[in-house]
């Protein structure tokens, strides 16, 4: 562990890792050499003890900032809708009623269909994910390091991104995953739905498997990829700036350089998280609309 | 970079989100702006509408402004007409007078002349009896020669 704090190798792998709590078995040997007495739920102390932890972990920090981001996104929205008026808008309210109209208008193009649930949806994952993306424009060390000081626990794993961890980014594309699923099944019938994967691309019962084995390829791809796509942007991203703040450790010179790089990549990274944020949004209505088209063959 | 419940607890708390966001966020937020865009619309529609009446309105005044000339000349030509016709009315008026005055005045001269004529005859009777009396020397039964006298006086 402390080993890991002074390479340049611990550095990245420090940040890299969340703040897992979990289970160990009883016996389980601690990064620090004590032994766990019995099975009971701790925070890992080692990229090893989180992975050994295995499914039955929480990464606080994860849970915590997206659940924190988003509770901020509820309450300011609905601060805003609540004081509402239809006169001359401003301030926060005319800052809302831009991002609901913008989110509208993308989702009244790409979705015709009538479903209280989408456009709602849309705009929450659109701020959300731009909110938990932000958090990658802070500096990454401090809010590791206050948390760090806070705790009083200098090893403590802090990960400020929610979307540069797999689970979070996978488990909003589940969620998205099961709505269309869900959609498809109530607005194509149990059979429609599955007729959709069966006799598609192919319609001949003959090629029954191949269809199969197509279309749920197909349909087990978009959430999937919906999630990764945000986490493997973000977690590059992350990964860029981590390797931007080693620079610092490199004298006066190099931390100049990478103080402007910093700053660049920071720019640059603007464009990223909005974007990404965008697609998140974009590609959901899509889903939604695909689930909802039941005359249309694909 | 786990897979864990962390999965599960993202997905769960993005359900919830969204459900805050469809129930409190979203409809109060669109059903005003639709508000906003109706109001605006309308204001729209009420200023097209003023502009409208507004230019009928000019075209009513310029059509009443034009007419009240036109009434206005109209009346002032009738008032010279009657004017002109009150004169000629008058100078008839002052004609026929003249002339019944003048027709009054030669009556009267003529029955003055008569009434002298009747006047001189008598006179002239008188007298051409007296003469005759005085030339006679005698006295003329009145009655007896009066016939003649009255004769005489109407040769004159």
């Amino acid at each position: 562990m402390a080993s890991e704090e002074l390479t340049q190798t611990g550095y990245i792998q420090h940040h890299l890792q969340n703040m897992a709590y979990g289970k160990l078995p009883a016996g389980y040997e601690r990064a620090d050499g004590t032994v766990m007495e019995q099975a009971g739920w701790t925070l890992a102390h080692s990229t090893q003890e989180a992975a050994d932890m295995g499914f039955w972990a929480v990464h606080l920090d994860t849970l915590g900032w997206s659940i924190a981001l988003g509770v901020i996104f509820c309450w300011l929205f609905s601060k805003a809708a609540k004081g509402a008026s239809t006169g001359v808008p401003s301030g926060l309210q005319s800052f809302v009623e831009m991002v609901v109209e913008f989110v509208d208008g993308v989702v009244k193009d790409t979705f015709h269909h009538s479903n209280k649930l989408v456009a709602p949806m849309a705009l929450t994952i659109f701020v959300w994910v731009f909110m938990m993306n932000l958090m990658d424009l802070v500096p990454i060390d401090w809010l590791p390091l206050g948390a760090q000081m806070i705790s009083g626990d200098p090893h403590l794993f802090f990960k400020v991104v929610p979307t540069t961890d797999p689970n979070a980014t996978l488990g909003m594309a589940i969620g998205v995953f099961l709505l269309m699923i869900g959609f498809s099944i109530k607005n194509k019938g149990f059979g429609g739905f599955m007729k959709e994967l069966a006799l598609h691309p192919f319609n001949h019962p003959a090629m029954i498997p191949f269809n199969l084995f197509l279309e749920l390829v197909g349909l087990i791809a978009k959430p999937i990829s919906l999630g990764l796509r945000l986490f493997g942007n973000l977690y590059a991203g992350e990964m860029i700036f981590i390797l931007i703040a080693l620079l610092y450790s490199g004298g006066l010179v190099l931390g100049a350089f990478g103080a402007g790089l910093q700053w660049m990549w920071a720019v640059f990274h603007i464009l990223v998280i909005t974007l990404q944020a965008f697609v998140f949004m974009v590609l959901t209505t899509v889903y939604m609309a695909m689930a909802h088209d039941v005359d249309e063959h694909h | 970079m786990n897979i864990n419940l962390t999965l599960i607890g993202q997905t769960i708390s993005f359900a919830l989100f969204v459900l805050f966001c469809m129930k409190f966020v979203w409809p109060a937020l669109i059903s005003i702006m639709e508000e906003r865009e109706k109001k605006i619309a309308d204001g729209l529609e009420a200023a097209d509408r003023a502009d409208k009446d507004l230019e009928l309105a000019q075209k009513k005044a310029t059509q009443q402004l034009r007419e009240a000339k036109e009434e206005a000349a109209g009346i002032i030509e009738q008032a010279n007409k009657r004017a002109n016709q009150i004169v000629e009315e008058a100078k008839d008026q002052a004609v026929v007078e003249g002339d019944r005055l003048k027709a009054a005045a030669e009556a009267q001269i003529e029955q003055e002349v008569n009434r002298a004529k009747e006047d001189l005859r008598g006179k002239v009777a008188a007298l051409a009896l007296a003469g005759a009396e005085k030339v006679l020397g005698a006295s003329i039964d009145e009655n007896a020669n009066s016939e003649l006298v009255n004769q005489l006086a109407a040769e004159l």
